[in-house]
Formats: structure tokens, sequence, C-alpha cells
């Protein structure tokens, strides 16, 4: 059991709502001391996924064992291992800090000789110290995610769940929430985050792509962007960009066209030999070709590029 | 059950309810109120009822009949009008109940031994008013009419003659035969219905309401340790309450406590589980605070209020509506507070309200411990 304490393992789990199928036979497991993000656009089913293996909601079918216990039958035995911070914030905002602090400590049974070193630990971690007797409710997003945080770990958990933590949150804070993310990971908390922001899924040690409840690709960030492109990748800036995209879309040896930003980014199976047929076969129609060059793909490309074959359109289409 | 988790749930709410004004209200102002709005606001006496008088004749003995009803405390002489016309214009525009009409040949019939009448017109637009104005106007003029009687057999010499039946009334529990007194021991009731209802009816469902839940039950904590946490300080704001108001019931009511406080003790507690459990049933089911407190005000404050005896006597509705009264829990703990403070009814003598309400107290509580499952729908 000690090799399972830290890990979660799932074996073709499924939530069905009625007709609707939020995750849809997803397995995976994971590794002590790693950040295992789940990343995808909202509605993919990481929330419902997270919630099952925290003993929220039950599984319609499949297996989960978080620290070496069955969530749909010891919900009561992971929750005392696991730390677990909601979507919304989920605190009291009528407590002090605090009030919340030594509240979830008393729910998780902390032993009393280590309460107040604990509490003490939190409100540093959160950066909060002296600050408990502040209520909670009139704290900036930044902090009350931070508190939240040191709310799920007074017991030490081996395992910490977290849901979107950062969603909301300004650009600095989320920056040093990664930070306590990765000092956990380092002494040996196994960190499972759902995000839908690619580059916070960057930080990750490992990532799991989710798509309308399926897994579609697993592998470390850079393994992904390497192994799960099914060619290389162009941008093209030119114009007028509504044009670009539909000639592209048809031109030979495109296999895939996005649009990024005010540009667009296609996937060839080689980079250079298409460089300059595309750029004469844009021209031929009348287009200005501002840029055409090979890039290094991000995730975002990936993610792109590993839904776009299937039968709904990507990210954007929820 | 770990007393570490049970504590932090209790300390929580605790610190919740301190910290929000409107559970502050209800707490203590409102059993207040509702004590001063019953006892003095609610009163089902009939006294001082507004009269106008038309006095025909004038003469010394129809001033002497009206001077009866000026006399009684249930009746207060408004004015004396001098036409029909302006009686029946007060009694229309509702400046008087009662309209009393001595005919002009009023004396001078009674002189000659021989019957007259006086019109009585009464506003029935509330019958038990009215039915009740009524007889006190016959009672007023009956004793009058015995009196002329006595005087016209004395001046013909005729001796008394003895009067052969009178009832010796003996009145028990309410000697004043004051409403009050009957009104204000059942408010305990209703206070603690709401109490129970409106306050703990919230409790679950504000937790659903503003997200805290999911993190809630994401601890170790459980559905137990949940309730009574939740439920214990609430148990405690409802003794409180109790006290409250007996002592408002006999200090400032001056209502008399005949019984001994360990019978209200016993049936306050047992009355608590009730309506705590329902209110706790309630907030588990609805997951939104205006639901909730809609569905505690149908369940325990509407009972409590009608089909209790609170202020109608169960004994005088309609079959039907008598028997479903017998699953109002308030109906038997209001026939306890009555019996304690009038009566001075012992445990011994409340048998069977007393088992009614364990039997409610242990069929809801237990519903209440197996409702609330740490899952989300």
């Amino acid at each position: 059991m000690n090799q399972n304490a830290s890990s979660v393992v799932v074996e073709s789990l499924v939530k069905r709502f009625g007709d609707f199928t939020a995750v849809d036979h997803v397995s995976f497991e994971t590794r002590r001391g790693e950040i295992f993000g789940f990343l995808g656009p909202n509605g993919a089913g990481k929330s419902t996924t997270i919630r099952m293996l925290c003993g929220l909601l039950q599984p319609t079918s499949g297996r989960a064992q978080v620290a070496g216990f069955d969530v749909a039958r010891q919900p009561d035995a992971v929750r005392q291992r696991i730390g677990y911070m909601s979507q919304k914030f989920s605190l009291y905002n009528d407590l002090r800090v605090g009030e919340n602090l030594r509240f979830f400590a008393g729910l998780y049974n902390v032993d009393s000789e280590v309460l107040s070193e604990r509490i003490h630990w939190a409100l540093e971690m959160a950066g909060l110290a002296g600050r408990e007797a502040a209520l909670t409710g009139t704290l900036a997003s930044g902090w009350k995610q931070r508190l939240a945080l040191g709310c799920a770990v007074l017991h030490r958990p081996p395992i910490l769940f977290l849901d979107e933590p950062t969603s909301g949150v300004d650009p600095i804070s989320r920056r040093q929430f990664w930070d306590l993310i990765h000092r956990m990971a380092a002494e040996g908390v196994t960190v499972f985050v759902t995000t839908h922001y690619m580059d916070e899924a960057e930080y990750c040690n490992r990532l799991a792509l989710i798509h309308r409840g399926q897994l579609v690709a697993l592998g470390t960030p850079t393994e992904l962007k390497q192994r799960q492109m099914k060619g290389e990748l162009l941008l093209v800036e030119a114009e007028p960009l509504a044009r670009a995209i539909e000639v592209l879309s048809s031109a030979p040896g495109v296999l895939d066209a996005a649009v990024f930003g005010n540009a667009l980014h296609l996937v060839v199976p080689q980079a250079a030999p298409a460089i300059p047929a595309l750029r004469r076969y844009l021209e031929e129609r009348g287009l200005r070709v501002a840029r055409l060059e090979a890039i290094e793909p991000t995730l975002e490309d990936v993610f792109v590029s590993l839904t776009s074959g299937r039968a709904e359109p990507g990210p954007e289409g929820n | 059950m770990r007393w570490n988790r049970f504590a932090a749930m209790a300390r929580k709410e605790v610190i919740q309810i301190r910290r929000d004004a409107r559970s502050l209200l209800i707490v203590v102002a409102m059993p207040i109120l509702m004590m001063l709005l019953f006892g003095h606001g609610v009163s089902l006496d009939i006294k001082h009822i507004p009269t106008y008088v038309l006095d025909r004749e004038g003469s010394q003995q129809s001033q002497d009949l009206l001077k009866r009803f000026q006399a009684s405390e249930y009746f207060e002489v408004v004015q004396a009008v001098e036409s029909y016309a302006a009686l029946v214009r007060a009694i229309d525009t509702g400046r008087c109940k009662l309209g009393i009409v001595v005919p002009h040949d009023f004396s001078r019939q009674l002189q000659a031994g021989r019957t007259t009448q006086v019109q009585a017109l009464v506003d029935a637009t509330d019958d038990n008013t009215a039915n009740l104005i009524f007889s006190y106007t016959e009672a007023v003029v009956r004793s009058f009419s015995r009196e002329v009687e006595l005087d016209w057999l004395e001046r013909r010499g005729q001796s008394q003659a003895p009067i052969p039946l009178t009832v010796d009334a003996r009145i028990w529990f309410n000697e004043n035969l004051e409403s009050k007194a009957f009104i204000v021991p059942s408010v305990v009731a209703i206070v603690m219905a709401v109490i129970g209802a409106f306050l703990t009816a919230l409790t679950i469902a504000r937790e659903w309401e503003r997200g805290t839940m999911e993190q809630l039950i994401s601890t170790p904590v459980t559905p137990l340790e949940v309730m009574l946490g939740k439920l214990v300080p609430y148990f405690a704001i409802g003794l409180f309450d109790t006290a409250l108001c007996t002592a408002i019931g006999v200090w400032w009511f001056k209502i008399p406590f005949r019984g001994h406080v360990s019978t209200l003790f016993a049936a306050s507690v047992l009355f608590l589980v009730v309506v705590l459990g329902l209110g706790y049933l309630i907030s588990v089911v609805a997951k939104t605070q205006l639901a909730a407190s809609q569905a505690a005000l149908v369940v325990t404050f509407l009972p409590a209020f009608l089909l209790s005896g609170f202020l109608f006597a169960t004994e005088q509705m309609p079959a039907p509506i008598r028997a479903i009264t017998h699953i109002v829990p308030a109906r038997y703990f209001v026939t306890i507070l009555k019996g304690v403070f009038l009566k001075g009814s012992t445990v011994a003598t409340l048998g069977w309200e007393m088992f009614a309400l364990a039997v409610f107290a242990l069929v809801i509580g237990s519903l209440a411990t197996r409702a609330f499952r740490k899952q989300l729908s």
C-alpha cells in the first residue's frame, strides 16, 4: 500500500449524466511527486473527472484508486489523504482567515500539537501572515486562492487535486501560485491539476489532453509537441486573412489550417519544400504574403492538430 | 464520530450566526416581538363594544336601562342619537357594532304591566362577535326585566317568588377568563417552530448556494458530524428562546406557571428535535435558501399556527381537519404548554402528548441523520 500512498490509478473511468457522456473510458496513472496536468477546453470533462477522484461523484463505470483506496467504495479513506480545491472559491467569506484555517484543520482532524505550526505554515505560504483577523471575503482573489490552497493542505495530504486553481487570478498571482505547486511537488506531493490555459500546461511534468470526455494524448509537454504532430508547422501572415484560410484549407499538401491571432498555422508533411510552393500558390491567387516560415509547435497546435481530425471542432467549439 | 470534526462544525456555525445580523434578529428580537404581538394584540375577548343608543322616550326608566349598558364592561355607549336614520348610518359606517332603540311608550307599558320590546341592531359582519354581542345584550335586558318584574310584584303586595334555579360556576385554570392566558403559553410553540424551521432550513441550503458545500464534502467529515455540528447551536438557541418566552409570559403577562420547569424542559427538548429535524430535512432537499424558507413556512409554521389549537380549538374543527391535526407535532406541544402553565400538569398526566412528541422526534430525527449524502448530484 505504501507505494500507492501518493498515486492515482484510473482505469476506464466513465461518467454519464443521462444521455450525455461527460467522461468516456479515461485511463491513466500518476507518479509520486509529479505535477499531472489535465488539459482541455471547458466542458471537456476535467471537473467531472476530478470530482470522481475526490469521491464527490459516483462513477458510472470503471475504477479509480487514489492513495491506494477505491474512490467509489472507500471515499472517506480517500478524503483523509487528499487535498481538494474546487473550481469556484469555496471557503467561508464570512469567516476570518484564521477561522477558515482552524475550521478545515478541525475537519481534517489535525493533531493539536502540530495545529499552530501548520496554521502558521499555511499563513506564511499564502502570504497572509499577520492578517489572520481579516474577513476572508475582503481578500483579493490571489490571496483567496492561496488561502484555499493552505486550507486544503493543512493535514499534509500526499495527493493534491486542484480544479482550475488560477482561473480569475491576475498573472503575477498565477505565477506565485505555480511556484507553490512546484515546491509542494518537490516535497513529494503528487499534484493533479486541471487547466484550460495552454501556457500553464507547460509547467506540468506530464499532461493528459482531454477532449469531449476522451483522453486524446498523454505525455510530457515536449513529447506531445514532438510526437503528436502529424507533420511540421508553418506560420503564415497573409492579406486578407479570411480569404487566405479559405484558399489554404484546400491547397495541395496542407494537412490542417487554423487561425492563431492574426496569423495562420498550417500543418504540412515537410516544411522545406512546402514554403516556396505555398508562397507561389497564394500569390497566384492575388494574396499578399507578409510572412511564411517554419515554427516550433506549441501545445495549442498539438491540441488543434489532435482534435481537428475528429468529427467536432477544436477548443473553440465549446 | 470525531469530536474534533463535530466541534469544528459547531464552532463555525456559531461564528456565522453571530456575524449574521438577520439570524441574530430572528434569535433575539423575534421571540420578544411575537410574545408582545400575540400577548397584547390578539384578544379573543369581546369588551367595550361600541354602542349607539336611540331613546325615543327619554324617561327615568329608559335611561335606567341604557345606564346598565354603560355600566357593563362589555359595552361602551359612544353616543345617543336623535333619529333612527342616524343609528342606521352609524352601523353602516362602522362607528358602532350595536344600536339600542328604546320605544316611545317604554315606561308606560312597563307601568301597566305589559310586555314591551327593546330593539337591538347588531352588525353581524363577524358572526362570532355578533353572537356574543347578542347574548350580552340579552343578558343585560333580562336582568333589567327581572328587576322590573320584582318591583311590579312588590307594589301589588305580593311576596318575592324565589328564583328556582341558578348556576354556581367555578372557573378553573383561567379564572379571569382572559384569552391571553390561553394564547401566551402557546406562543412558545410558534417561536420554536420558526426558529427550527427558518434558521435550520437555511443552513444546508446556504452551503449549496454559496458553493462552500463542495469544499466541505471533500473533507472526511461525516454526515452525522455535519448534522450535529449544525443543529446543536440551534438547539441551544431554541432552549434559550423557550426560557425567554416563558419569562416574558410569567413576569410580563402574569400568566400563572403552575407546573414544573422539568416538564416544560422535557417537552421543549422533544419538540426542538422535531422542528430542527424538519428544518434540516427541508434544507437538505431544497438546495436554495428561498425554496427552503418557503417550504419551512408551509411544513412547520403554518400547521403550528392554524392546526395546533394555538388560536382555534382543535375540538371545534370539522372532523377531517381535526384528523389532520393529529399529525401536527405542534398540536401536542401546545396541549402540553397550556397544561404546564395553567393546570400544573405533570409528565404523568401529559403521558400521551409526551409519547406522541417522542415518536415524532425519533422518526424525524432518524430520517434527518440519513438524509444528507456527501455527493454532488
